[in-house]
């Protein structure tokens, strides 16, 4: 095997390895790493490579060693990670033409593997850079010794020529709505809120700058402080942590009173959970979802690919002014034992005030006079959290907030749940859409009040309103926690990032998310009139045959053209100087006898005459020309009188 | 089905006899088929595909198109690899029976495209089947390339190539590219010479041979160049004084006159009376004897030189054979 095309072999599969080094485990990584190492130090070197024996052990070590890191030998990551190692293992026996071309298809075929993780703009550009390479090294398997110009030139060629034909592929091939078979558990990786809440468990998604979803408004945009997109909602609390739990008898939600109608569309990342998020109260959606009876937006499978749908909300309403009585029982329900200067506290507001609405105001009050602080790292709590926190630390994030306020509105005997979910987001001017990332993730409060149904109190604001009105940046004084894109960067940067944005969601829309409903859409706009999928194809096959007709024509135009070389127009010039001079060249004679015929006639030009015809002669008939011979020759052809 | 479809394809592009001068590839005489790999490559970008549509991957799908449409690009890059090529053959200079015959043939790429990894074997046979090697080689643009094919001869008279194909893989190796050439250039294969042969002794029928020896002592004059005139031998000196390419002459004259006479040769096989021949010949003119050859269908008169050597060798060689050369066609000829 070809020393070089060795290094090809190796650079394809390190290519396609490296983007998976960060999620595979760390010891198949240092794994295939060394195996890389090591073999391009056996091509340097021209050692042999290893034996069989040697090789089944690592094998069968290695696949022994995924099955237990794993715990398993099926799932996309256990896939992934063996195909990984066999690639590396594979270079180790490379003895016939066969295993190179093996390696070859291999490593297109891992290419795809990566997308699983990232389809980002990046990730397309390398997937350019790893075709030039593996396309090079293929292009040796066929041609030896050819050298690596000539080899890249080639590749580039076959890639541009194949970027307009997969254009048209990818606009117009009939796209089917997957899965085609059932997908493993792990297929799909999943970030974002949950459906319980823990002290800690917001701030710590708030750290990440991952985006939760895109939101551009059809035409009225709302307050920012209104800007609350609902999550899960959370009604069991054991002391610690916020559950869902499950309601034994949903009924469908009731609004009335409904007004000022907000229309948007959301592009929601995947996150592996079943519900879409809306502002309040959602009162029409584009795709099939659920409105539940505590207003959450469920669809009924996971959200695992990038979706896209269009709601209206109305931002003023009666939100089940008619709860029934079981729902309001569950939302009184506290665990009795803990935390009881909470409930003392509360049972005070209660014994001095008959109106609900009036304790709902007393317990803000409280909160904003009584010194709390919002911080993003509050200390820890005990077991009897929720009265460290209202009466000794006072430290809290907006999890604590909501968890403590709503404590207190159940054992004052109102009605309250915990609702988690995004506020705000970052406005993209380029774009015109909001950016709402991790770091907006939010809880706050709902209490029901008789007269006014379910309605939206937020107890952060009355301790940090900067937190709703301007983003948590603004609210934490301190930010060092925060990722470094949360804080205030210059401007330049921000503007910097909002372009990059826009630029990514128009990635997402166009090339992540061309799915067969956008692919109708775009073909109607295109003035196609009956879309069916054999129009379409149709389409297509006559599409790519035109366009490589073209290609056709121009590759082939080259061949029929005929120019003259160098060599050839230099000695054509050389005769008609002479012909001037009145030799004209007889067609039957061949460059030394016509030298040697006017030789005689001109004597003192002889010498000239032999040396450029017998020069000729060699460039044109003999082997191999040189350069400095077919340069001397030029010079003296064009610098000769007659 | 295939196997018929196969000769009725055969039948048809074996059509074309043989050819002289320069053939050109046009399109209507290059055909393609994909190869093994070729259809692993479908293969697999299937499995690609599905991948991409159960997982919903749009690069995925980038990537799938990308490859598949290279490997369509395949083709008419490997197509333009052949085309119009220029090619014609040259002279294959004779030899003796066992030796190896060198056809000399001519790629001129017209074009400012280099082809890369041109095959030629003889059709029919191919390395791998155990036959003659595969000859690969690169064409660069604007260049005539030569090639040389080496057949071995093991019969005395005309030896032909017979027909070949030149055929490209390049540049993916996914779609086999190729063309049938079947020139009409041939090798003069001598009868191979025995080794131990010594010549007639004393039989000239005047017994007044003239030995010739054509060697370097005596400086005979000068004749003007013609092409294949061993360098050594130009008269530089009378170039540099201008007086054109001259060529040095030497010569020695003695006397005897040498005539090799088929039925005088002692053997009763007659390849083996004419490699007895071959030898006589050969050794004649190495000693610089005048010397002439009688064979069953005529006789040629004494001389010397190299050329007269060569037309001795050829009567011998083309002795007793049928006017048109033998040489044994593959299977599937019409």
């Amino acid at each position: 095997m070809n020393r070089q095309l060795t290094y090809g072999l190796l650079l394809c599969i390190l290519m396609v390895v490296a983007p998976h080094a960060d999620h595979l485990p760390l010891w198949v990584s240092a794994l295939c790493g060394t195996l890389l190492a090591w073999r391009g130090y056996l091509a340097y070197t021209g050692n042999p490579l290893p034996g069989r024996w040697l090789l089944m052990l690592v094998t069968i070590a290695g696949v022994a060693g995924i099955a237990i890191s794993f715990r398993s030998l099926f799932g996309r990551e256990v896939g992934v990670t063996l195909l990984m190692l066999l690639a590396t293992l594979k270079l180790m026996e490379l003895h016939k033409a066969r295993d190179a071309m093996v390696i070859v298809y291999l490593s297109c075929f891992i290419i795809i593997t990566n997308f699983f993780y990232s389809q980002s703009i990046p990730t397309a550009i390398y997937l350019f850079a790893t075709l030039i390479a593996i396309v090079t090294t293929w292009i040796q398997l066929q041609a030896q010794d050819m050298a690596l110009k000539p080899r890249l030139r080639v590749a580039a060629l076959l890639l541009l020529q194949a970027i307009p034909l997969m254009l048209i592929l990818f606009v117009l091939f009939p796209r089917v709505e997957g899965p085609l078979w059932g997908l493993p558990q792990d297929a799909y990786s999943s970030s974002g809120l949950d459906d319980k809440m823990a002290p800690g468990s917001l701030s710590r998604l708030t750290l990440s700058e991952a985006i939760a979803f895109r939101v551009s408004y059809d035409d009225k945009v709302p307050q920012r402080d209104q800007m609350y997109w609902r999550g899960p909602v959370l009604w069991d609390f054991d002391g610690h942590t916020w559950t869902t739990g499950r309601s034994p008898y949903p009924v469908k939600p009731e609004f009335s009173n409904l007004d000022q109608d907000i229309g948007y569309t959301v592009t929601l990342e995947p996150h592996n959970k079943n519900w879409l998020f809306a502002l309040d109260v959602p009162n029409r959606l584009s795709v099939p979802a659920l409105v539940t009876f505590d207003f959450q937006v469920l669809r009924n499978k996971p959200v695992n690919t990038r979706i896209r749908y269009s709601a209206h909300s109305n931002m003023i309403y009666r939100a089940n002014l008619q709860e029934s009585q079981r729902e309001l029982q569950r939302a009184l329900r506290i665990p009795a034992q803990l935390n009881p200067r909470a409930q003392q506290l509360a049972s005070e507001w209660r014994r001095d005030n008959a109106d609900d609405a009036v304790i709902v105001r007393t317990a803000l009050d409280y909160f904003n006079r009584e010194g709390f602080q919002y911080t993003l790292e509050p200390p820890l709590l005990g077991i009897n959290g929720v009265d460290e926190f209202l009466f000794t630390t006072r430290e809290g994030f907006c999890e604590h907030y909501a968890s403590a306020f709503v404590y207190l509105m159940r054992a004052a005997d109102i009605p309250a749940r915990v609702v988690t979910g995004y506020q705000g987001g970052e406005y993209n001017a380029i774009g015109n859409y909001y950016i709402v990332r991790q770091s907006d993730a939010h809880a706050w409060a709902e209490v029901w009040l008789k007269g006014q149904g379910w309605k939206r109190v937020d107890p952060t604001a009355a301790i940090s309103p900067d937190r709703v009105e301007r983003g948590l940046s603004e609210a934490v004084s301190d930010n060092a926690a925060l990722p470094f894109m949360a804080r205030n960067p210059p401007q330049w940067l921000r503007d910097l990032r909002l372009n990059w944005d826009t630029l990514a969601n128009q990635w997402n829309q166009w090339v992540l998310g061309y799915d067969s409903e956008r692919q109708f859409a775009f073909l109607r706009r295109m003035g196609m009139e009956s879309i069916t999928w054999q129009n379409i194809a149709i389409n297509m096959l006559v599409a790519v045959g035109l366009m490589i007709a073209v290609f056709a024509a121009f590759m082939l135009r080259h061949l029929i053209t005929r120019r003259p070389d160098k060599v050839q127009a230099a000695w054509l010039g050389f005769c008609q100087k002479l012909a001037k001079a009145g030799l004209p060249r007889s067609g039957h004679e061949g460059p030394l006898d016509y030298a040697a015929r006017i030789a005689i006639s001109r004597p003192e030009l002889s010498r000239q005459l032999l040396d450029i015809a017998s020069r000729y002669s060699t460039l044109r008939y003999g082997k191999a020309p040189d350069e400095q011979a077919l340069r001397e020759f030029l010079k003296r052809a064009a610098t000769f009188k007659a | 089905m295939f196997a018929t479809l196969r000769q009725k394809f055969r039948n048809w592009a074996y059509s074309r006899t043989t050819e002289t001068g320069t053939v050109k590839l046009t399109q209507r005489r290059i055909f393609i088929i994909p190869t093994r790999q070729g259809f692993m490559m479908v293969f697999v970008l299937v499995l690609m595909l599905l991948g991409d549509i159960n997982y919903n991957l749009s690069l995925g799908y980038v990537l799938t198109f990308l490859l598949t449409m290279m490997a369509v690009m395949s083709m008419l890059h490997a197509f333009r690899n052949l085309a119009h090529l220029e090619i014609r053959a040259g002279r294959a200079n004779p030899v003796f029976s066992g030796e190896t015959a060198r056809f000399v043939f001519h790629f001129n790429n017209p074009g400012r495209l280099s082809r890369y990894q041109l095959c030629l074997f003889r059709t029919g046979e191919s390395f791998w089947r155990g036959g003659q090697p595969v000859i690969e080689f690169d064409a660069p643009a604007m260049l005539d390339t030569e090639v040389t094919f080496p057949l071995a001869a093991t019969q005395r008279g005309w030896l032909k190539t017979g027909r070949m194909t030149l055929y490209t893989k390049f540049p993916l190796g996914l779609f086999y590219c190729w063309s049938y050439l079947y020139f009409d250039t041939s090798c003069l294969v001598y009868p191979k010479p025995l080794d131990d042969a010594p010549l007639p002794a004393g039989n000239s029928p005047d017994g007044s041979g003239k030995r010739t020896v054509t060697g370097d002592e005596d400086f005979a004059g000068l004749r003007k160049y013609t092409p294949g005139d061993a360098l050594p031998r130009i008269d530089w000196k009378a170039y540099a004084r201008e007086r054109g390419l001259q060529v040095k002459q030497f010569s020695t004259q003695l006397g005897e006159e040498l005539w090799l006479d088929y039925a005088e040769t002692p053997d009763r096989n007659e390849e083996e009376r004419l490699s007895r021949m071959a030898r006589w010949v050969l050794d004649a003119e190495s000693q610089g004897l005048r010397y002439g050859m009688r064979l069953p269908n005529g006789e040629l008169p004494t001389g010397s030189g190299i050329e007269h050597r060569d037309e001795c060798l050829q009567r011998i060689a083309l002795f007793n054979l049928p006017l048109t050369a033998t040489n044994p066609e593959h299977k599937g000829q019409p």
